[in-house]
């Protein structure tokens, strides 16, 4: 099958907004502008698109969300990718950047807002020239600004740079990041479709999530719905990144099994063993062999204890310690977290110091059963999702390797 | 003074939102790219600019990873050795990289050129080991190619200031429309 999202790797040039208009570039957004904005936001809620940041949410419904009628609303671009492991709305933005554009001004359109903000990592900057270059050229076409193609319609389009944060890709922590606070999370409600930026009705979007939409407003709910599953509709970008021959994004229809994944980024760096994967990057539970032939759906590793997220999959072979690796991406949440509420704070902290101290040889099975208690009290009793994402890294790696555990600090104690 | 080097396009920034408080990252990135680090003069520089406390810049500088607090190298090496770079020998990059240098990471090299750090995901891992020197990205490294890096580097230190930094031309874009 042929990219949708990735349809640079096919048609050279993309970026370039002639190139773009033809192979149908804005002609979703014609579409959009001859029908209603309540029949838009059906069309995207027939079309089960979910949300591709990692939460899932049907796109649709979000936008349902917003009040209907006068007063200032917003449309955010979630581009603040951070998630170890994950680099698919980086090429998006770079590569493909009119159909993230295109797709968030049909959003605007559905909600009847006039500003779009596209909060970008700080670290993209480098890559965000395509962006700029061509929310420029949509301005000057005239599918940005005053009465969009000659229509009602108008909207503003600026990107906004972060400068490094994980955290500001929770969608209340990006709103306080883009007013100038700290990107700290808030506790929900307010939800932003409520009470998001400026206080306004606000409805935040991952990159990967606007870039489905102009081909659904062209081809229809039901061609979508076509690709998939029931529950997972369409297609997704999948980042291969660890131990396989060909790291790399690869688009496919949602349902390939993991096993799929694996072939298509060449199989096993090396030729070695399979040990394990993390399918969402960080912050989902690690997955082992039994796992290989589920599904990449938002429900297929639930019965593996694993979430797909954002469909980052790292992988690893058999001569990766485990808990090397746990304490890896525990630096990482560590790094990352906020500092807002105590049992993150604190946690990760904990959680960072009792591994490291089992990784150096130098712990007891009661530091293992001490930090299986720390994450099990992280675990429900925070802000936001971050918390929630590093116990998993540590208590699915003692779930799955226990025995990788034993060895670390059996050599501590002599026999 | 960024304020009287960057007018327009301080003034453009500022149009994007409906307060001046959102305008605090994009003006201490100016600030950084102008002075190298956001010294106390910088922080106050910006907050006097957005009517804000020197405190609540401050604030924001410490939260925020890509702004420095004490003054760093003319280039700043920052890897990526977080978990998905690592299984491709990020860690060992690492290693090379400061033995090469002579210097620790979070270390500055003598002559003031180089500071190399290590910092989490960059959104690059298939291209590993990477690293992001001055917010450019260089990718599928190895010593040689890092070696290489250093010597462009070195060269471009000496032929003093020549191509925009990144953060110059992506704020160029607020005044261009």
């Amino acid at each position: 099958m042929a990219n949708l999202l990735l349809r640079h790797r096919d048609i050279p040039d993309l970026h370039k907004i002639d190139v773009y208009q033809k192979h149908g570039g804005y002609e979703g957004l014609k579409k959009a502008l001859s029908i209603s904005p309540q029949d838009v936001i059906s069309i995207v809620r027939d079309s089960g698109l979910r949300g591709r940041g990692g939460a899932g949410f049907p796109a649709g419904v979000k936008w349902g969300f917003i009040p209907k009628g006068e007063g200032e609303k917003y449309v955010v671009i979630n581009t603040d990718e951070s998630e170890t492991g994950t680099f698919k709305d980086r090429e998006l933005s770079e590569y493909n950047p009119h159909q993230v554009i295109e797709g968030a001004i049909i959003a605007a359109y559905a909600i009847g807002a006039r500003t779009i903000y596209n909060y970008f990592r700080g670290e993209f900057m480098d890559a965000a020239y395509a962006m700029e270059e061509a929310v420029q050229d949509a301005y000057k076409a005239g599918f940005l600004g005053e009465r969009i193609m000659d229509s009602d319609f108008s909207c503003d389009f600026y990107c906004h740079y972060g400068a490094g944060a994980y955290i500001c890709g929770e969608e209340t922590a990006l709103i306080n990041s883009l007013q100038g606070e700290l990107g700290q999370p808030w506790s929900k409600p307010p939800f932003p479709a409520v009470e998001g930026l400026y206080k306004k009705p606000t409805v935040v979007n991952n990159t990967e999530t606007l870039a489905n939409v102009p081909l659904i407003l062209v081809n229809g709910s039901d061609w979508y719905k076509g690709m998939g599953t029931a529950q997972s509709a369409g297609v997704k970008i999948v980042c291969m990144s660890g131990h396989v021959e060909k790291p790399g994004n690869y688009e496919v229809e949602l349902g390939v099994t993991y096993r799929q994944l694996l072939e298509l980024a060449g199989g096993m760096k090396d030729g070695k063993k399979f040990k394990a994967l993390l399918p969402s990057g960080g912050s989902g539970p690690v997955i082992t062999e039994s796992a290989l032939d589920a599904p990449l759906t938002y429900e297929g590793l639930t019965e593996h204890g694993s979430v797909m997220g954002s469909a980052s999959v790292i992988v690893m072979d058999e001569d990766t310690d485990m808990v090397w690796a746990a304490l890896k991406m525990i630096h990482f949440f560590k790094h990352e977290s906020c500092g807002k509420c105590t049992p993150c704070r604190e946690g990760t902290f904990w959680m960072e110091r009792l591994l490291h101290r089992i990784y150096e040889g130098h712990g007891t099975m009661q530091d293992v059963q001490t930090l299986e208690n720390v994450a099990n009290q992280i675990s429900g009793r925070t802000l936001c999702a971050l918390g929630e994402f590093a116990v998993n890294p540590v208590l699915s790696t003692i779930k799955h390797f226990p025995q990788e555990y034993r060895a670390k600090v059996k050599e501590a104690v002599p026999a | 003074m960024i304020a009287e080097k960057y007018p327009e396009e301080i003034k453009g920034i500022l149009a994007r939102f409906p307060n001046k408080k959102s305008a605090v990252l994009p003006l201490m990135h100016l600030a950084q790219h102008e002075y190298g680090y956001m010294s106390d003069e910088a922080m106050r520089e910006v907050a006097g600019i957005l009517d804000l406390d020197p405190t609540h810049v401050l604030s924001i500088a410490g939260f925020y990873t890509l702004y420095y607090e004490e003054p760093v190298g003319k280039y700043v090496l920052e890897i990526c050795n977080d978990l998905a770079c690592a299984l491709r020998g990020a860690d060992e990059f690492v290693e090379m990289a400061s033995d090469t240098l002579g210097i620790p990471v979070d270390g500055t090299t003598e002559d003031g050129l180089f500071t190399l750090k290590t910092v989490m995901c960059l959104g690059a891992c298939d291209k590993a080991p990477m690293l992001q020197c001055n917010l450019r990205f260089e990718e599928n490294l190895d010593k040689e190619k890092f070696e290489q890096l250093l010597v462009r580097l070195r060269e471009a230190a000496d032929s003093g200031p020549a191509e925009p930094g990144v953060v110059q031309k992506v704020t160029s874009y607020a005044v261009r429309k």
